[in-house]
């Protein structure tokens, strides 16, 4: 509790009428940012770095981290009125998002979605006010067994609840792998899967593959319907607000679980994407209204959504601490720190008070001034629906090549991009899930390091998986959680009267 | 008239079977055992290629006996495959322009292409949003971000 | 009317010449001052990650040259890291001629065409300036036993193959120093590769590994924070800064690893390349540039924050030392069994 203080002082430096315009202008720029696919967080944090030079640290932080926002908020809204994720944190957001969208109740969605954001991230942000320390030290006790028993929980919470056919979905997941492995390997320094091509050197990132699954896909698949998208109106009139919120508070243990979720995959190097199908993924698995989801049920939303914020927030807080970043925006921000000579690391909350505490207030304003600037600005977007799709299909490309152009600044990741648009046009006409591959395009690569280090430093023993409290505690909670669905269909068989005797 | 959806199905399967196998047999030469005490640089992706290849090979048996009402439908029919078309192939060409022309030339003439030949716009309105559109793009990734964008001979002209 | 302008400015023949002449003077007086301009932006290729340390140098780079205009042009930091750096040394290579694109490398530029078979040699690139060396020193948990490299060295020589080394990378620089070591010791360590600087530092205090070799720059705050120590720098010399970075210790108070009996050096070049057949004229420009960037006091501080080593290297003096730092790293990674084995680019 003796942070009020710092934080108060915190307050102080932030309320300057040049940094609140900042945070103002970073929140826009950030909204716009994640609202245009391919241009994420990272990009564009990376992108106005160079403009922070002639600013104040603090000033620069809170601009940049105001765009961090700004975009985790915009990254929902094409998920839900186009099915286009503006980020790859927002894939898991399409798929309770559109089709609440296409039955005319995206008002519902996008004030449920912005809200849960402003949970989670509050949530993350009272995390860093008050416990950094004690997370910091939590985030030491990682190393790679623990790291990888992360992965895997998180690919358990996500996988084995699908309609789908079981074995597209495996397919699907497989090729995810295989996606992440081309290119430089961290453990061997060769090439991968490169088949002796220069063009896949640098590999195939998650970024391009979102871009072209979930941007171009979906285009196609749209105009088999004709050249039109399906018009939804969105108005956010202030009522469907208030009704959505008088709502919430039915999914409390969602929100709070999802939170928990976010935090923990931020803190654990995890990322916002992953904290996102987690969130989704454990909220199907426990929840009542388990079989609405995928068809529209607000919780659905509220769970992805909530976590990705919850997890995008607290990723700074190792960011500060440790000096290790908890997402690729986060990565961009230590560089950006490192060139305006602020280390991390326990000092820099001691020597640099002002700035660690006013990038800390500055989120929990721009939490604040983030909801309110994207609750009013949604009727624009909206807006956007109703330009012809003549005009608006090919600016979308556009700016998808754009995306995937500014990835690694090469044109290849541009062709990638169509390639994968056709993939994800034939996938999601097929029944293949584009979910599992994404996830295992985003963890695949760090999941195969975090095995092949453990098994370097425990020299090929396996039982360093529950050598100690932590690794071995997530461990069992990943095996519990891919078999739950097993399990609770055993339990319920087990109690069912229908069946006559009862199991002994 | 149109694919039906099983003869799609089937088909996707067969070629991932050989995405598959091609993975199996670029991670052979990495080593696919175990090197000293951890698994060699091509261990997982072997097994992930087998995996591959041996569920796509499930998919395929299954696209070929399914004879549910679905797969006896259309995959698509070719009035809207050509929609779909007429986006796909534009794409490419711009992607293509991209290379040789630069994207903000290549943007304008596939805003412009669209608006033109998809909207039945006329040509003035075409030109005039896609010029626009471009400058502001222009302005905005030379001049404001900084991020280099690929060009093309016309701006080399104007010494870009 | 024109005519009547005429008729004023050059009344009769010998005006005419007069004109023709001072002309003539003043296009060839400013063609002798001015040499080569850049007339388009600069492209500023980095061949390591977003916030890694080529990254960080490139953009103090461009920001002292945008802070005191030392360029007519703007400079833009593009990353291309791709497949170590690979992607990046090709771009350079495939821009024959062209004067507007500079490249930052470390030693990826030869650990990574040694270790792939990357069809890319520094030769086929024209060198322009050595901007700095990176330090490289032995640091292990400050909680741990060793307060000397001989008390570590001796404990990882008596139990071989037990203490875990991390380093960035795999056949980069952080396993070439640890391959150094133990030519030089006779010890063997289990080397475990991991992504970047940051991620080993954290690793190292939270007990996972046993040391690591990384720079100055990527521990300060940590041995400030009395969480790591430093054992030896593997250098000939002694850093030069002599301000207190913890509360009793310099950077020069770190014994060099000779000195401390593990006769091991490893410098890391910071270099700045361009591409192939650019005029003299051109290269002259950057060399220029680049020196006048060195004389500010952001590169000075910057320098001194991460321990660098100075070091300016232009011209033949930069050719000699690539071409000695290639030889050393082939030797090295050939008695390592690093190179790749020959064929297309796997």
């Amino acid at each position: 509790m003796d942070n009020i203080l710092p934080l108060l002082h915190g307050f102080s430096v932030v309320l300057t009428s040049y940094n609140v315009a900042l945070m103002f202008l970073g929140i826009l720029l950030g909204i716009v940012v994640g609202v245009l696919p391919g241009l994420g967080g990272p990009n564009g944090v990376a992108i106005l770095l160079p403009l922070t030079f002639t600013m104040e640290p603090t000033s620069a932080i809170v601009m940049l981290s105001c765009i961090y926002w700004g975009a985790l908020f915009g990254g929902a809204i094409t998920s839900i009125l186009f099915n286009i994720p503006g980020e790859p944190s927002s894939v898991a957001t399409t798929f309770d998002g559109y089709p609440l969208a296409q039955q005319g109740r995206a008002g519902e969605a996008l004030t449920a979605s912005f809200s849960g954001s402003f949970l989670g991230a509050l949530v993350g942000v009272l995390l860093i006010t008050f416990l950094a320390p004690l997370v910091a030290k939590f985030a030491l006790r990682f190393g790679p067994p623990e790291f990888f028993a992360v992965y895997l929980l998180t690919f358990c919470s996500f996988i084995g609840m699908g309609q789908e056919s079981p074995m597209k979905s495996i397919v699907s997941m497989m090729l995810g792998f295989a996606l992440a492995v081309i290119g430089m390997d961290t453990m061997s320094g060769q090439m991968r899967l490169t088949f002796g091509w220069t063009g896949l050197m640098q590999g195939v990132d998650f970024l391009i593959a979102v871009i072209g699954l979930f941007g171009i896909g979906e285009i196609l698949v749209t105009i088999e319907e004709g050249l039109a998208f399906k018009g939804k109106s969105a108005n956010l009139n202030p009522k469907v607000v208030f009704q959505t919120w008088a709502r919430l508070p039915k999914y409390w243990a969602t929100l709070i679980r999802s939170s928990l979720i976010g935090c923990w995959m931020g803190v654990t190097p995890g990322g916002a994407t992953a904290a996102s199908f987690m969130g989704y993924g454990i909220a199907q698995k426990f929840s009542s209204r388990r079989d609405r989801f995928g068809t529209g049920e607000i919780e659905g939303v509220v769970a992805p959504e909530t976590a990705a914020h919850a997890s995008g927030t607290s990723a700074l807080l190792p960011m500060l601490a440790l000096g290790i970043p908890g997402s690729a925006t986060a990565a961009v921000l230590l560089g950006g720190l490192m060139i305006w000579g602020l280390e991390p690391g326990p000092l820099l909350f001691v020597e640099h008070k002002d700035f660690v505490w006013g990038l800390i207030a500055s989120m929990y304003l721009g939490n604040i001034v983030g909801l309110i600037i994207v609750l009013s600005t949604v009727p624009l977007f909206a807006a956007i629906l109703r330009v012809p799709f003549p005009i608006i299909a090919p600016i979308i490309i556009i700016l998808c090549a754009i995306g995937a152009y500014s990835v690694h600044n090469s044109v290849m990741d541009v062709w990638f991009m169509l390639g994968f648009g056709a993939v994800g046009y034939l996938f999601k006409k097929l029944g293949f899930p584009l979910a599992p591959l994404v996830l295992a395009l985003v963890l695949g690569d760090k999941a195969e390091d975090a095995f092949r280090q453990t098994m370097l430093a425990s020299k090929g023993d396996l039982s360093i998986f529950w050598s100690n409290g932590l690794v071995g505690t997530i461990t069992v909670l990943a095996i519990v959680l891919l078999f739950w669905p097993a399990i609770v269909s055993l339990c319920r068989r087990m109690r069912s009267p229908k069946l006559g005797q009862a199991v002994p | 008239m149109g694919v039906l959806y099983r003869t799609v199905d089937f088909l996707v399967a067969v070629l991932i079977f050989f995405v598959g196998l091609a993975v199996m047999i670029e991670s052979y030469d990495l080593g696919i055992g175990w090197i000293k005490d951890s698994p060699g640089s091509g261990y997982f992706p072997f097994r992930i290629g087998a995996i591959i290849s041996l569920a796509s090979i499930g998919i395929a048996v299954q696209a070929l006996l399914n004879n549910a009402s679905e797969a006896r439908t259309l995959f698509v029919e070719w009035s809207r495959f050509k929609l779909v078309l007429a986006v796909f192939i534009p794409t490419a060409a711009y992607i293509l322009g991209i290379v040789f022309l630069g994207i903000y030339v290549s943007s304008a003439v596939f805003i412009a292409g669209f608006m033109r030949l998809a909207g039945k716009f006329k040509w003035l309105m075409s030109i005039a949003v896609s010029g626009g559109t471009v400058a502001i793009l222009f302005w905005l990734f030379e001049f404001e971000f900084l991020v280099p964008l690929p060009k093309g001979p016309l701006e080399a002209l104007f010494g870009y | 009317m024109t005519s009547k302008i005429t008729r004023c400015l050059m009344p009769n023949r010998t005006s005419l010449f007069r004109w023709l002449f001072v002309g003539a003077l003043l296009t060839f007086s400013g063609a002798a001052q001015a040499a080569w301009q850049p007339t388009k932006s600069i492209t500023f290729v980095v061949t390591g990650g977003a916030g890694g340390g080529a990254d960080q140098m490139a953009r103090l780079i461009q920001g002292i040259v945008s802070k005191y205009r030392l360029s007519k042009q703007p400079i833009i930091v593009v990353i291309q890291n791709g497949g170590g750096g690979g992607q990046g040394f090709l771009d350079i290579k495939n821009s024959p001629g062209d004067p507007h694109k500079i490249a930052i490398v470390l030693s990826n530029l030869y650990s990574v065409p040694l270790s792939t078979n990357l069809d890319f040699n520094w030769r086929d690139t024209t060198p322009v300036a050595l901007m700095a060396l990176d330090e490289f020193v032995l640091w292990v948990n400050a909680r741990s036993p060793y307060k000397t490299a001989q008390d570590y060295i001796a404990a990882v020589k008596a139990s071989p193959g037990n203490f875990k080394m991390g380093g960035a990378g795999s056949k980069r620089e952080d396993e070439i120093v640890t391959a150094v070591i133990e030519h030089a010791t006779g010890t063997k360590f289990t080397f475990i590769p991991y992504k970047g600087g940051g991620e080993i530092s954290t690793q190292l205090i939270g007990g996972h590994i046993d040391s690591d070799v990384n720079n100055p720059i990527e521990h300060i705050a940590h041995w400030r924070a009395d969480e790591v120590r430093p054992l030896c720098v593997f250098d000939t010399q002694r850093m030069p800064f002599k301000d207190k970075v913890t509360k009793t210790e310099s950077w020069n108070d770190i014994p060099t690893c000779r000195e401390s009996g593990i006769d091991a050096q490893y410098l890391m070049l910071r270099g700045i390349l361009m591409p192939k057949g650019v005029t003299a004229d051109q290269l002259a420009y950057y060399v220029n540039l680049l020196r006048e960037v060195r004389e500010k006091p952001e590169w000075k501080e910057f320098i001194a924050k991460g321990a660098y080593k100075e070091s300016f290297l232009v011209g033949d003096e930069f050719t000699k030392f690539l071409e000695e730092d290639e030889a050393r790293h082939k030797e090295i990674m050939k008695k390592a069994d690093f190179l790749a084995q020959s064929g297309s680019v796997k």
